[in-house]
């Protein structure tokens, strides 16, 4: 065996190849550039965790001035958009079912007089809790309201029925993204969703077309090493990877406005360990794989997960333990961790270290299946 | 003598299945074997075990002088095979097919020898054209070429003619036996008794056993087959009468002609009698043909397995 060694020429042969079949498969290179910039601008517009002007439907009963105090309080909050005024519970039911409105608020009958006699009737909110997490932000606006809302109404001989304020201030700093504003978290998350779905699918296919097309067979048959063909093929992806997250980054800086308080050479070295990991598990699942169908699935199968149980849109935090430990393996996890760390916080190398090393840990295991499955005979 | 191929006892089964069956085939240097046999006889089979692509469950061996279990890296180098189905590059143009070839094998000067490739083959002026767009002829003849770019000391051919037209089938053949008068050994399958004709020796391969091997006219000799052909009007209506009579073997047609063949001359004469005084029918003794042999061996073999 001696001799035959990785060479620098068989590897180039295959990279070349690759290169020109790459440039000649129009369709999917548009999809590489295509994708990243499409799930951007829909994912980073759409998903809002924060939604406000929520179709609202009222039921006034009482024409008294602090109702419409309250209502009109209700209305400038921005959480919520009265889209109707009605006198039937029975019309609120049917808009909450249809899903037409969102929350149906009922002002008792009364409701100014008794009030004023200190009788403290109840203000009822009816929310399509279906969602739990669509309203919880109008809902707990609403507590807010309910303190100031009849502020300038509670005056003179009233103001012994405004509420009190809590002998203690609560002090709240939002730390890295005061605004709440989704797009800090979701833009950043998008690149490393976006890195798994392409870098994964691209590699997973790469073999498996060999295969597929029987031209696997002729590559075998040459002096062409497993090794050879395997950098040879994960190469032209590094590139691309490394394209798609500039092109993800210059989005996020310049429509987004997301900030960059970090590192970029930080974040570009992650990245990279990052991709490695993920044509990794793209390469073994193209040595399991007997068609480019099972790669797809297999991606899929890897890829859900990824956006499930990374802490991308759902709070990490917030899952069982067995869920966290299950995207504790997950080299997104990481990476997300980390992206949001350098770009949000302006995280060094010391806070990111911890994220990174289980990425290694993962990017030798994938290596290692992937070089051991890969088998030299068509047997 | 020296071989370019000298295996013995390769075996190799899938699960329970032996697709090939302890066979021994030595190849001197310099000769073209043909390799002959029904679809799934592990024809296919055996070359891969000889290049390498699968690994022999037994057998030991050499193939250019190398050990063909332990050093098939060495065989690689200097060995061209071409696959069942064309499986070059169909999106590379015939000329990228060419130069990742010569790139592969780290070939010298290799813009001149792929420009000298293609002005051989005649398709200089279409070198950029896509390989998957060539018809299946041209395909052929670029994948041979591309398997011969390193100039391979042994050709292995997996049906390298199947779905071509007999004028392009003609021509590989012929650029074949340039290639053999050059020093190459070539093992080729086939299925067509023609193809079979131009080898030095053929070797009748049947569920992974080696039923017959020698030059082709011994292999015809050897069977002991006798065979009358009958023609005429009635002859296609004869044939479902003949068939499983005493003495005969079996009833095949070759165009319009029946082949009447079976080991007793006595009984097969006999078995054709009736039909002797018929003036519509042309009953004469023949020398069997080699696809005679083949049938009455695929059947043999199919009984012997049944």
């Amino acid at each position: 065996m001696t001799g035959y060694r990785f060479t620098i020429h068989r590897f180039m042969a295959v990279l070349r190849k690759e290169m020109v079949q790459m440039r000649r498969d129009r369709m999917t290179l548009g999809l590489l550039i295509g994708i990243p910039v499409m799930q951007l601008f829909i994912f980073g517009y759409a998903i809002n965790m924060v939604p406000r002007h929520l179709a609202t439907v009222v039921n006034v009963a009482d024409p008294g001035p602090l109702a419409n105090s309250m209502i009109a309080a209700i209305n400038n909050s921005s959480y919520f958009d009265i889209i109707k005024a009605t006198n039937s519970p029975a019309v609120t039911r049917t808009m909450l079912a249809q899903g037409k409105a969102s929350f149906a608020i009922t002002i008792p009958p009364n409701f100014s007089r008794d009030i004023v006699r200190g009788a403290r009737p109840d203000l009822v909110i009816e929310a399509d809790a279906t969602d739990p997490a669509a309203g919880s932000y109008a809902l707990a606006a609403m507590n807010g309201l309910a303190t100031t809302a009849l502020r300038d109404d509670l005056v003179g001989p009233l103001a012994a029925l405004a509420p009190k304020s809590a002998p203690f201030n609560v002090v709240v700093h939002n730390l890295y993204n005061p605004e709440n504003i989704t797009q800090y978290n979701i833009v950043p998350g998008l690149l490393g969703v976006i890195l798994t779905l392409t870098m994964v699918l691209a590699t997973a296919i790469a073999l498996t077309r060999e295969r597929e097309r029987g031209t696997y067979e002729n590559l075998l048959a040459m002096p062409t090493r497993p090794v050879e063909i395997m950098v040879g093929k994960i190469t032209p992806n590094i590139f691309v990877g490394a394209f798609q997250a500039t092109l993800i980054l210059v989005l996020a800086r310049y429509v987004f406005d997301v900030p960059f308080i970090g590192s970029l050479a930080l974040l570009g070295i992650t990245s990279t360990v990052f991709i490695t990991a993920l044509l990794g598990v793209g390469y073994t699942i193209s040595t399991v794989a007997r068609n480019q169908m099972q790669a797809m699935q297999m991606t899929f199968f890897f890829l859900l997960p990824s956006i499930m149980l990374s802490g991308f849109i759902f709070p990490f935090r917030g899952m069982p333990g067995w869920a966290q430990a299950i995207g504790e393996v997950l080299p997104i996890t990481h990476f997300l961790r980390i992206v949001r760390g350098i770009l949000l916080k302006g995280n060094g190398a010391l806070e990111v270290w911890p994220e990174v090393w289980p990425m290694i840990l993962f990017l030798f295991a994938a290596g290692t299946v992937a070089v051991l499955r890969f088998r030299r005979t068509l047997d | 003598m020296d071989y370019a191929i000298n295996v013995k006892g390769l075996t190799k089964r899938f699960g329970k299945k032996t697709a090939v069956n302890n066979i021994a085939i030595a190849v001197p240097e310099g000769q073209v074997w043909g390799f002959l046999g029904p679809n799934g006889s592990g024809k296919t089979t055996t070359i891969r075990m000889l290049c390498g692509l699968l690994k022999a469950d037994s057998g030991e061996g050499t193939c250019l002088g190398y050990d063909f279990r332990s050093q098939s890296e060495e065989i690689k180098r200097e060995t061209g095979y071409m696959t069942q189905k064309f499986s070059f590059w169909e999106d590379l143009s015939i000329r990228e097919n060419l130069e990742f070839v010569a790139r592969v094998y780290g070939l010298p000067n290799k813009k001149k020898l792929v420009d000298a490739t293609l002005e051989k083959l005649g398709l200089t002026s279409r070198q950029r054209q896509l390989a998957g767009e060539l018809s299946g002829g041209w395909k052929q003849r670029m994948a041979l070429a591309a398997c011969t770019l390193h100039s391979p000391k042994l050709l292995l051919l997996d049906e390298p003619t199947a779905g071509v037209d007999p004028k392009a089938r003609r021509d590989f053949w012929n650029e074949i036996h340039r290639l053999s008068d050059d020093g190459i050994t070539v093992l080729v399958s086939t299925h067509y008794m023609d193809e079979a004709e131009r080898c030095d020796q053929i070797v009748f391969i049947s569920y992974g056993d080696i039923v017959a091997q020698g030059p082709v006219a011994k292999i015809i000799a050897d069977s002991g087959l006798i065979t009358f052909t009958i023609e005429g009007d009635g002859a296609r209506e004869l044939a479902e009468t003949l068939r499983g009579q005493p003495g005969i073997e079996f009833v095949a047609f070759f165009g319009a002609m029946l082949h009447v063949s079976g080991y007793d001359r006595a009984a097969l004469e006999r078995a054709l009698l009736p039909y002797r005084s018929d003036p519509t029918l042309a009953i004469k003794e023949t020398a069997p043909s080699l696809e005679d042999v083949f049938i009455q061996l695929q059947d043999q073999a199919a009984r012997g397995n049944s």
